[in-house]
């Protein structure tokens, strides 16, 4: 980046400092953190919506979306999350190259193999040919789908509690006024419900907040991927050697990890204060007595 | 929504379509001097050059690509690479599950690096690296075993007293001790394992395997591997080289 680094193992003290720390591999772990961020915010909302139409799923009135929703529940809950990671993201992108593999290629040969998976090299998913980006993008595609639905039944559960929780004299009094089914859910139920969902949804934020190691699984090179290969001592074969200094990246992503808790909490705690707004809770109970 | 994402995805990859074939190499990025990520954050280190000079002599237009050691013949398999290059040896229990090319090194030793020259690795635990031979090979032997996922934790776990030694190839572990102060010793006992270190391919993909076969047997010929193999910056002047032996049938 600098002039002075074209030969860092002349230079010392500060100066190599400076060189270090702006080397490609510690912009690109620079660059991680946009990553990780990215993630996070196409995530969220994506696994919100699956957890949504789980539960809904869960209470329908309906016996196969019940099964559905809570099959999909108990099912992703009990699969190990590392076992989901390795083998779901193989399987959904085998899928995908199937799918593929039906529209472009000719002379269809059934692709499980044994233990191997093969397609034409028409129907990869990014083709061989295409740019390290687009398999980049390949990849972190497949994290989010992976991480919306793994985070989704964890919110589907959170919220189907949260639904059952909302007083039923609420739902009633609702009824009584001559409202549907849907209306009674949409009007009544769904804006009651956040206010009891909400401890759960942020304990499940800061668990998504931390599980973006389990994006090296997906080929996804996240800020503890980089962390431990930038910390691991290194010998003469590079150009900036030096001991295990792990300690002091893993002490930089406490940093991080700790102003992502605290950023979190400030919204959480703002978000909770507006929800309890006129709620039938003793936090909407006290603000009411504030206000009098 | 999820869809339309992969839908935009497909269309966009599919204007990249009917360029010259590529073929994909897949390494770990994490075994020095074998392959690492350099400072510039590319794959480098002795199977960079020798696959890109194979690519070369083969006429394959390649590029690289990491993976998690863990997960690196499953996603061989699934096709997300053509063939794997990363100081992977030749063992029977892979045969069963992917297909070698001949050894672009020969068989090499293992070696423990320890603390102290006097511990006992009978009682251990030995460090060694999960689903390598030399971790297959410390079990075998009924020492304690613990296993880590990177080559770099097997080295700290002896630093910081976790394991007594480290139980891997000799060529990574001549410079960590080298560069230690001190602090780390190569103990005397080597072992000899495993076929030497080939390129992985599936089993179904005979036509690559042989086009790298004939590649490294090239390179074998004019010497131009033993060459690479003894650089200062790879294995060194000491290392096992193929010799005579690889120019048999040139």
């Amino acid at each position: 980046m600098f002039s002075f680094c074209a030969d860092p193992k002349a230079i010392e003290g500060l100066s190599w400092l400076s060189c270090y720390l702006t080397s490609t591999k510690h912009l690109a772990f620079y660059g991680s953190v946009g990553t990780v961020l990215l993630l996070l915010i196409i995530t969220a909302p994506f696994a919100l919506a699956f957890g949504f139409g789980g539960a809904t799923a869960a209470r329908s009135p309906m016996l196969p979306a019940r099964i559905l929703g809570k099959t999909y529940i108990a099912m992703v809950r009990g699969i190990p999350d590392i076992v989901f990671f390795l083998f779901f993201v193989i399987a959904l992108d085998q899928g995908v190259e199937y799918l593929k593999s039906l529209a472009v290629c000719d002379g269809g040969l059934w692709p499980w193999q044994g233990l191997e998976f093969r397609v034409c090299k028409e129907a990869k998913v990014p083709l061989a040919t295409s740019d390290a980006f687009w398999h980049d993008a390949y990849g972190f595609t497949l994290a989010v789908v992976t991480f919306a639905l793994v985070f989704g039944a964890f919110v589907a559960n959170v919220l189907f509690g949260a639904m059952q929780a909302v007083p039923r004299a609420q739902l009633e009094t609702a009824e009584a006024y001559g409202m549907n089914h849907s209306q009674v859910f949409w009007r009544i139920l769904v804006p009651q419900m956040w206010v009891y969902a909400l401890p759960g949804l942020s304990n499940l934020w800061m668990i998504l907040i931390k599980a973006t190691p389990l994006l090296f699984l997906l080929g996804v090179e996240d800020i503890v991927y980089y962390a431990r290969e930038l910390g691991g001592s290194k010998t003469q074969a590079y150009e900036y050697p030096h001991p295990d200094w792990r300690l002091w990246y893993f002490l930089a992503l406490l940093g991080f990890y700790l102003l992502m808790t605290k950023l979190s909490e400030g919204v959480l705690g703002r978000l909770s204060a507006r929800l309890s707004k006129g709620q039938a809770t003793a936090a909407g109970e006290a603000m009411r007595k504030a206000a009098a | 929504m999820k869809k339309l994402l992969l839908a935009t995805a497909l269309a966009g990859l599919a204007g990249t379509a009917f360029a010259q074939d590529v073929v994909r190499l897949g390494t770990e990025g994490a075994y020095p001097p074998y392959n690492f990520i350099n400072d510039a954050g590319e794959v480098a280190g002795f199977e960079r050059e020798l696959g890109d000079e194979l690519c070369k002599r083969a006429g394959l237009t390649c590029e690289w690509t990491t993976n998690a050691w863990d997960s690196i013949i499953p996603n061989l398999q699934s096709g997300n690479y053509d063939l794997i290059i990363a100081g992977m040896s030749i063992t029977a229990e892979r045969e069963e599950v992917i297909d070698f090319s001949q050894n672009y090194i020969p068989p090499a030793s293992s070696a423990y690096l320890a603390a102290t020259a006097d511990v006992d690795l009978k009682s251990g635990p030995v460090a060694a690296q999960t689903g390598t031979i030399q971790a297959g090979y410390v079990a075998e032997q009924g020492m304690t075993l613990v296993e880590y996922a990177t080559p770099e934790e097997t080295i700290a776990a002896v630093k910081n007293g976790e394991a007594v030694a480290v139980f891997a190839d000799k060529d990574y572990l001549v410079p960590m001790a080298a560069e230690s102060n001190g602090e780390l010793v190569m103990l005397a006992n080597e072992v000899a394992l495993g076929g030497g270190v080939g390129l992985g391919f599936r089993s179904s993909d005979t036509e690559l395997r042989g086009k790298f076969d004939a590649a490294i047997k090239s390179m074998k010929c004019d010497g131009s591997l033993d060459a690479m193999i003894v650089k200062p910056e790879y294995f060194g002047p000491n290392a096992v080289v193929f010799g005579d032996a690889g120019k048999e049938g040139c």
